[in-house]
């Protein structure tokens, strides 16, 4: 018998090689990740061994890596000025998403839904640093005219950017949230009598209710994550906001606005790794939780 | 019967309040789009000429035209792509065709999402750490590339993944019965009835690709280079720092001309998003099942 | 013993689950080279589960764990090697039709192209004609082999299938409920097909239509609720003297 029927033939050992292929290119995500923590943790590692004071750092709203007699590494005013406009911003965005998720998930219908959808889309289109040129060039002289205040860059500013560059992906988590409650609870409702209003409030929002909470989690995680717009929208000097009109310096925006200035290696360098190392943290929890409470929902 | 009929038009009443509340709450998130498009044209189109889009910067940048960044915006995002797409494609059908519901594919599951979520300044430290410094591409545009690869992974995966899905498994089911491989009926089914939503998903990342500043501003993007690139090693301008620069670096720069930049970066991003929502929309209208 | 030669499938103590849920237990048979085999029960007795365990459909499908042994012409199919070489002397017929969204000829040329046996154009040409013509599918879409697959009526797409299992030139020949979605004339021209097939292949019909599996079968199964009740000929299962009384009050149309 020359070949056994059962032989392996070609089409078999090309199957297994893409099979093996597609299982590499498949774990590159975990590679990726693993990769980005363990390089930019290489190139910080400098500073966390020589230079870290951790009361300093987390403690200190003092930022001067550049000072020749002491330089200080202090992140506080940036951690403040972030979650600040990370609050803000959020306030500002999730009452509004939420209501444009309900809109469009429950009140809107075939084509105006679609045109919407669209038109959020394309909200979400605009990139980063569009965003912060409009903050410079368009919000600015907006605030100052319109609250007689010298200057337009700052917490509130940035807060209304980010309010906006975060609704998209919430308004379409939300909505998410919503498609998912099932129509039979929907029907149940109404069977008893309930208006529409009275079906999401009592029914749709509470069991909507950990997708809500996630999307607002990925909101914060944009919050903290986002650079370009707050870089330009922030007025970047150092200093813990107390009024909205406040300028202030967010921790992705003094790597941005640094690292091209430090040596490769230098302590500044460093530090600003050790920066990136923090937001790394950041966001994987928030990310994280948000994942968590999401998948809760889908086994509940 | 009298005083149910006022109730229910009463709830009525309630109803379209309510509708129109949360109307208007969808309808302030839209008016910024509008505004920001209509202030971009009103104030970018003096701007606008062939020679401002097909000539060098001049003084210093305050004048003259972005072909330099225009055309390393797109080198970028064709690399990009070209090491994104495939990697990203071939991740979404490990994941949808052969990945087993285990702790493995759980933590891949979890590193997409997290891909996701790292801020973009953080995927810059990256590429400096990794391609410009570890792997000595330099700063060049190959180390901004794949920096830029990395970061728009995910989109790539999950989109790709949902187009996969979306093939009916009888389809697989009919081909593993006729005896063909698991690959054969990726590559001669799976593939082709899922190409148009992957491509709708590879246009959008285009569009985020050539929006991105941050990713591309310490590894390969330089604020003015005299000459174009030759190849993946020379450094680039690109359009979305380009922007940044006009708008934060350069002094006595005329208000038209970085509004012009912001139209063009606008225009390409709204355009591709436009062709890929194009796309979808007359796939939906032609039914293959 | 009867010499195994005459037999093309061999099932021993065969039990199929999904997860803790129990499909098929203990079923052990055998089917003879070129014949008939019908297999009728209700539905949820395990006939669909069986025919995806002789394909070892359970590969593609995690939660579905097979014990037992199926020997296909004395070799064991879990200790082949190449799992898709075996699949290809199967052809398979499931109850809802499934139209390929490629033309209605790449359908039908599909198996053969991608076993690598497509030959000339010529030959392709003339095995799809001659696949199509055996489903009494030819003389409807003789005009439209460019047209796709899935967008047939579903009658039309389940002889599509028909004409696909057949395009494997498949040894074995496994029908699942494949009236369902065609119409009786059409029924009766495939049953006339089958017929004449057996020359060639074996074949195992799955059906719901006791009196379609009195017409073709040489040996009957009865499975019900995952066990099967009996197996004889044709003839003394459906002339009353079947042994387990569950198998006369179902041919006598007691319950199903």
């Amino acid at each position: 018998m020359a070949t056994a029927s059962d032989a392996r033939d070609k089409n078999w050992f090309i199957d297994k090689f893409f099979q093996s292929l597609m299982f590499v290119c498949g774990i590159s995500a975990i590679v990726f990740v693993v990769g980005i923590f363990l390089f930019v943790f290489k190139e910080g590692l400098g500073f966390i061994v020589n230079d870290l004071n951790v009361a300093e750092f987390f403690f200190s709203p003092k930022w001067r890596p550049t000072s020749l007699h002491q330089p200080t590494y202090g992140i506080l005013a940036m951690v403040a000025g972030t979650a600040a406009v990370t609050v803000l911003a959020m306030a500002i965005c999730l009452p509004f998403s939420i209501g444009a998720a309900i809109f469009i998930a429950e009140f809107a219908t075939g084509k105006t839904r679609e045109i919407l959808k669209i038109l959020i889309e394309f909200l979400a289109a605009i990139p980063s640093v569009v965003w912060g040129f409009i903050a410079l060039s368009i919000m600015n002289p907006l605030i100052i005219t319109t609250f007689e205040v010298p200057m337009g860059l700052g917490v509130l500013n940035s807060a209304l950017i980010l309010a906006l560059m975060a609704a998209p992906i919430v308004t379409s988590i939300a909505e998410d949230a919503f498609k998912a409650v099932p129509d039979t609870y929907r029907e149940a409702a109404e069977a008893l009598g309930a208006t529409r209003w009275q079906t999401i409030h009592k029914v749709v929002l509470p069991a909507a209710k950990n997708g809500l909470l996630s999307a607002g989690l990925l909101g914060v995680g944009r919050g903290f994550g986002e650079t370009m717009a707050i870089l330009m929208a922030s007025g970047h000097s150092i200093n813990i906001p107390t009024s909205v009109f406040d300028s202030f310096r967010a921790l992705t925006a003094t790597i941005a606005a640094e690292l091209g200035e430090t040596a490769v290696g230098s302590p500044h360098y460093q530090s600003l790794f050790a920066i990136g190392i923090f937001l790394f943290f950041i966001t994987f929890l928030i990310n994280m939780t948000a994942d968590f409470i999401v998948r809760g929902v889908k086994k509940g | 019967m009298f005083e149910a009929t006022s109730i229910n038009h009463h709830n009525d009443q309630v109803q379209l309040r309510y509708k129109i509340v949360f109307g208007v709450m969808l309808v302030i998130l839209i008016i910024p789009v509008v505004a920001i498009l209509f202030t971009l044209i009103a104030k970018g189109s003096h701007a606008m000429s062939w020679p401002f889009l097909f000539d060098d910067p001049k003084d210093g940048m305050t004048a003259g035209g972005i072909f330099p960044a225009i055309f390393g915006t797109i080198w970028l995002v064709v690399v990009s792509l070209l090491a994104s797409v495939p990697l990203g494609v071939a991740a979404a059908i490990y994941l949808s065709e052969y990945a087993p519901d285990n702790l493995l594919t759980r933590l891949i599951n979890l590193a997409t999402i997290n891909l996701a979520g790292v801020p973009s300044i953080v995927h810059a430290l990256f590429g400096v750490g990794a391609f410009v410094v570890f792997f000595k591409f330099g700063t060049s545009i190959l180390a901004a590339s794949l920096t830029l690869a990395i970061m728009t992974l995910p989109v790539v995966i999950v989109s790709s993944w949902e187009s996969l899905q979306s093939v009916p498994r009888a389809f697989r089911e009919a081909c593993w019965n006729m005896g063909a491989t698991r690959w054969q009926t990726i590559w001669h089914v799976v593939l082709p009835n899922a190409f148009t939503g992957i491509l709708t998903g590879v246009i959008l990342q285009v569009s985020r690709a050539a929006g991105e500043t941050a990713p591309i501003m310490f590894t390969g993007a330089a604020m003015f280079l005299p000459f174009l690139p030759n190849s993946v090693f020379d450094q680039t301008m690109a359009l979305a720092l380009h922007l940044f620069v006009v708008a934060t670096q350069v002094p006595d720069v005329p208000e038209s001309l970085p509004f012009g930049v912001a139209l063009v970066l606008v225009g390409i991003v709204l355009l591709m998003n436009t062709v890929a929502i194009w796309i979808r929309m007359h796939l939906r209208g032609k039914k293959k099942w | 013993m009867v010499s195994t030669a005459h037999n093309k499938i061999e099932v021993q103590d065969l039990s199929i689950h999904y997860g803790a849920h129990k499909a098929l237990g203990n079923v052990s048979l055998t089917v003879r080279k070129n014949e008939i085999f019908g297999i009728i029960g209700p539905a949820n007795s395990g006939k669909t589960s069986f025919l995806n365990a002789v394909n070892r459909m359970d590969m593609m499908r995690p939660n579905m764990n097979v014990s037992g042994t199926v020997r296909i012409d004395g070799i064991e199919t879990r200790s082949w090697r190449n799992v898709y070489a075996l699949r290809r002397k199967i052809g398979v017929v499931f109850p809802l039709p499934v139209g390929l969204p490629l033309t209605v000829y790449d359908n039908v040329a599909l198996a053969p192209r991608l076993a690598g046996t497509a030959g000339s154009r010529a030959d392709l040409n003339e095995l799809v004609e001659r696949c199509l013509r055996r489903a009494a599918l030819w003389d409807e879409v003789k005009d439209r082999l460019t047209h796709l697959g899935s967008l047939l009526s579903g009658g039309q797409q389940q002889r599509l299938t028909i004409a696909r299992a057949l395009s494997q030139s498949p040894e074995i020949l496994m029908l699942d409920e494949f009236s369902i979605a065609v119409d009786p004339v059409t029924t009766m021209r495939i049953e006339d097909v089958l017929k004449e097939l057996k020359e060639e292949v074996t074949i195992i019909l799955v059906t719901n239509l006791v009196q379609q599996a009195n017409r073709l079968a040489d040996r009957t199964a009865f499975f019900l609720n995952g066990e099967c009740v009996e197996i004889d000929d044709t003839e003394t299962l459906f002339s009353g003297s079947a042994k387990d009384p569950r198998t006369n009050d179902y041919i006598g149309g007691k319950f199903g």
